[in-house]
């Protein structure tokens, strides 16, 4: 119980309001619909749920796993939870009353400042909900910027991110999306070509996503420039960690940069929450969705921050919105904050190298080994697509016996890829979890 | 001394690192992995600081907020009870934190079943046949609710247009109706905050798809004509979705699917306190009746034959409308909102807003003195004033809420809902104690003094905060939304440090 229950405190409570009984504050409530019996469990005490819940997560297995597919396995400092669970920055409101939360302004102000430097971006919001809403916030600012209504999208975008586009836009008449085909696990030059001249003059957006969801790195500054040559803008969804090796969006002119900061400082916690960055050129700022926070002064000149240009926001525009949403996932973006505070430039680079080192140490163990090879001969980041010698379904189950997940299934995905799987190698896997991995794939295939 | 502290980056030292990147063992040269031309020229101007510089700075920071941990926050439509510790400590349980939301469902029994459970716990306090745990936010939770009712009506070949929203409502309800594609009609509220029944009927027409009530309404009232509202949409076809921000007033005492609505969200982040964090993330589950859950977003969690399962898949729901987001939803949240509700069983729901209504009523009672109700009638889990009658020498109802920063409570929410001049939105919750509820009381009491005796000293406040009123026009007129980049365009560091790891290591 976690109110003042004593009964006393009640009866003084309603004496004080004037009336004898609680029913009497409940004048409009239907009666025959009031009190019903909900069916629910009596409570439990702290131990006794501790106990239980204990219990439920013993029920999870935790098998060596190679599973990535846009949520990593990552280490995370101590320090990152350590502060972020600090009180004064878990429990606090959104900063509207800006004398009282300081914290939180200038700390959304230092996220802002980091998303945009990672991606090489002018500047960046307070975040979204996770990578795959920004990238649908992304495209609707395209096709609001552009007034053109096609959007292409990769084949190897993440399919949830598809998906999710497909659920924003699906039933709306203004926005079309195109598909654009990767054959070999990126963007196909030519057929980028074919889509942007069979829709000329009416494309607002290629999409590029790189890494892709095949751990596959885009040209992005060549499909970058075709957009442009297209009158469409450019939109880059990029995992933030991989910035610290990769030529970042900014550098090679994108418009918008999005991408989830999972891989910066956030648990894997069964997909959420994460955290949607969302990074653009300066003449966007007035045209994209999100809290923004700002620099001023206060009465006394001293540096200050505020939520700012808050006439984009649905609290002041109702229906004319720029977007519906109303809040930032603060608390991850504290995290990723946080997480590349204690990286700096040299960490983001040196973690962004040992993912790309380990993996590639991954993938040249694995082909060696006879029956398994690359899908793709595309450079990747830390993923990359494995080709089996027969059915993944079969092979995952007997690699989980030996307590090693090897990758995600992509037959659900991607029908033609029916042997296939996509290998995740973080810095939390060891040269030893890797040899493990080689040894448990030589058994069972 | 100044109680501010100076941007990380203004801190940092070229070469200092706050985290030490072991070398990888099995290095090759990076020439080798990827082409040059995909390689980052231009160093990020991140902070080169020590571990030990992070944690003062952001401790430094966070001794600059409110939270709830150490002011009361009487918050109207926010919700902003205690954040129980224990939440804390079982969504953090490794087994539960470190689960892929791609494992396969065996290795993820225990997480399928406790989001399982929330669903059940959920439909049992609402009284609707299904949810989904997926929305982010409260405004991500209207969103899903619209296209399930887009979808809905779709199904049945209806050409419904129109989404009704009372003018009293929180903005994001247009918001959402709108990117959905919807036309926005606005219905009038009377003075008391409830719906105008006849500008309601003259609206109501063969057009709308849904109707969008909160419930209480944002004046804090039970909405007594609830259920001729909802059988008259239904008679014309439409369906009445409930915004469910103001629920902590209704877990327990009666469930929305009795009331006729269709569709709701619950703000887990309010009603069953997880943290806001400063803002985010919260959660926002999503009820529907029976016929609306073949439209229900994927993936769903499922029961089959005493094992627990997540499916996605098109042949296996048809009629979804699709996924909502990157993965399943805010798992981290959901597990605090579960842990909290099974701590209360369903003797605390009751007693949760039991309490929380018994709060706000005497924080209406008590003020009436100094302020005007909005509504003189007894309130739900928020009591709703106008600041007016206590405004005098030219103050306002903001310089209130600034003055009660200075006394170490956050300001309540004031000029909302519009419909009342001047107002002020004043939430206690259950969680609070009667000498908190009373020290505020006589705190207001004293501040509408000190508006008589010294009303200038109010305007200029807060006077104990670590930064006062700040120029929030200078902000938007042009904005600074970044520390600088690097002054020179190219930052050698890369190419120099590219060149030295293509050596030979190891």
């Amino acid at each position: 119980m976690y109110h003042p229950n004593s009964t006393s405190d009640e009866k003084n409570l309603l004496k004080k309001i004037g009336v004898s009984s609680f029913e009497d504050l409940l004048p409009r409530l239907p009666k025959n619909h009031l009190n019903p019996g909900l069916g629910l469990r009596k409570n439990l005490s702290e131990m006794d749920l501790s106990r239980e819940m204990e219990g439920l997560a013993g029920k999870n297995g935790s098998p060596l796993s190679f599973v990535g597919a846009g949520a990593y396995d990552h280490f995370i400092p101590a320090a990152v939870p350590a502060i972020q669970s600090r009180g004064e920055f878990l429990t606090a409101y959104t900063p509207y009353q800006a004398e009282a939360s300081q914290g939180t302004l200038q700390s959304i102000f230092e996220f802002q400042s980091i998303v945009a430097e990672i991606y090489g971006m002018d500047m960046a919001n307070a975040s979204m909900y996770d990578g795959a809403t920004s990238l649908a916030e992304a495209v609707l600012v395209a096709v609001r910027q552009t007034g053109k209504p096609v959007v292409i999208l990769p084949d190897a975008l993440h399919p949830h991110y598809r998906r999710t586009l497909e659920t924003y836009f699906g039933s709306n008449p203004g926005i079309q999306l195109a598909t654009v085909p990767c054959p070999h696990g990126v963007i196909d030059s030519k057929e980028l070509d074919m889509k942007l001249s069979a829709n000329k003059d009416k494309v607002a957006a290629v999409v590029i996503q790189s890494p892709n969801f095949f751990g596959c790195i885009e040209d992005g500054a060549e499909w970058t420039q075709k957009a442009h040559a297209a009158g469409a803008l450019s939109i880059v969804s990029a995992n933030p960690l991989a910035m610290g090796l990769l030529t970042p969006p900014g550098e090679y002119g994108a418009d918008i940069a999005v991408g989830d900061g999972q891989p910066l400082g956030i648990p894997l916690s069964f997909g959420g929450p994460y955290v949607g960055l969302f990074a653009c050129k300066q003449e966007l700022m007035r045209k994209i969705p999100g809290r923004l926070c700002g620099k001023t002064v206060d009465t006394n000149g001293q540096v200050g921050y505020v939520l700012t240009l808050q006439a984009r926001e649905q609290h002041i525009r109702r229906e004319k919105a720029i977007s519906n949403i109303c809040s930032n996932q603060n608390l991850m973006a504290l995290a990723v904050t946080l997480q590349s505070s204690l990286l700096g430039p040299e960490g983001l680079r040196d973690l962004a190298e040992l993912n790309l080192q380990q993996a590639h140490y991954a993938a040249s163990q694995i082909s060696n080994i006879p029956g398994f090879k690359l899908h793709f001969s595309a450079p990747f980041f830390n993923e990359f697509v494995l080709e089996l010698s027969g059915d993944a379904e079969l092979f995952q189950q007997k690699a989980l016996a030996m307590n090693v997940l090897p990758g995600l299934i992509l037959k659900p995905y991607f029908p033609s890829l029916d042997r296939h799987i996509l290998v995740n190698v973080t810095e939390k896997r060891s040269k030893e979890d890797i040899d493990r991995l080689v040894s448990v794939l030589r058994s069972v295939k | 001394m100044s109680r501010l502290e100076p941007l990380l980056i203004d801190q940092s030292v070229k070469g200092r690192r706050g985290v030490g990147i072991p070398k990888s063992p099995v290095s090759q040269p990076l020439g080798h992995l990827i082409p040059e031309k995909f390689l980052r020229k231009k160093k990020p101007h991140l902070p080169e600081v020590t571990e030990f510089q992070v944690v003062r700075h952001f401790t430094r920071l966070s001794q600059l907020n409110f939270s709830i941990d150490t002011h009361f926050y009487p918050l109207g439509s926010c919700t902003m009870k205690y954040n129980p510790k224990l939440n804390e400590a079982m969504a953090g349980l490794p087994g539960l934190k470190n689960i892929h939301p791609l494992a396969p469902d065996v290795v993820s029994q225990g997480m399928l079943e406790i989001l399982y459970n929330l669903e059940q716990w959920l439909i049992r306090v609402t009284g609707f046949d299904a949810f989904t745990l997926q929305p982010a936010a409260g405004a991500h939770g209207e969103l899903t609710g619209i296209f399930l009712a887009q979808a809905y009506h779709r199904a049945r070949g209806n050409k419904k247009s129109v989404v009704l929203i009372p003018d009293s409502a929180h903005g994001t309800n247009p918001a959402s109706a709108a990117l959905a594609g919807f036309k926005v009609v606005q219905v009038k509220s009377q003075s008391d905050g409830h719906i105008d029944l006849s500008d309601y009927r003259q609206k109501l027409t063969d057009e709308v798809a849904l109707i969008m009530i909160t419930l209480p309404n944002t004046l804090g009232i039970f909405e007594g004509q609830i259920e001729t509202i909802t059988r008259e949409a239904h008679a014309k076809g439409a369906l009445v979705y409930l915004d469910g921000a103001n629920f902590n007033a209704l877990a327990g005492l009666v469930r929305p699917g009795d009331l006729g609505f269709d569709i709701c969200h619950i703000n887990l982040h309010k009603t069953f306190s997880t943290p806001h964090g400063g803002g985010g993330p919260g959660a926002g589950p999503v009820g529907v009746k029976k016929e609306l859950e073949p439209f229900l977003p994927v993936p769903r969690v499922l029961k089959e034959k005493e094992k627990f399962v997540m499916r996605d898949s098109k042949h296996q729901f048809p009629q979804s409308i699709g996924q909502m987001r990157s993965f399943f939803g805010s798992t981290g949240v959901l597990l605090r909102a579960y842990t909290y509700m099974v701590t209360l069983g369903e003797d605390g729901v009751k007693e949760m807003s039991r309490r929380a209504i018994i709060n706000a009523n005497f924080i209406r009672v008590r003020l009436s003195k100094i302020f005007k109700v909005a509504a003189n009638e007894p309130c739900m889990h928020e009591a709703v004033f106008s600041g007016v009658p206590a405004l005098k020498n030219g103050t306002k109802t903001l310089d209130i809420a600034k003055r009660l920063l200075d006394y170490g409570y956050y300001a309540p929410t004031v000029y909302f809902p519009l419909i009342v001049p001047e107002c002020l939105m004043i939430e206690p919750t259950e969680t609070e104690t009667p000498e908190t509820l009373e020290a505020f009381c006589t705190t207001i009491e004293k501040i509408a003094r000190e508006i008589e005796t010294d009303p200038e000293m109010v305007k200029h406040a807060p006077h104990t905060t670590p930064v006062q009123r700040l120029d929030e026009v200078q902000a938007a007129r042009e904005p600074v939304l970044k520390w600088p980049s690097w002054n020179s365009a190219f930052n050698t560091f890369y190419e120099e440090k590219t060149q030295k790891s293509q050596g030979p290591q190891k």
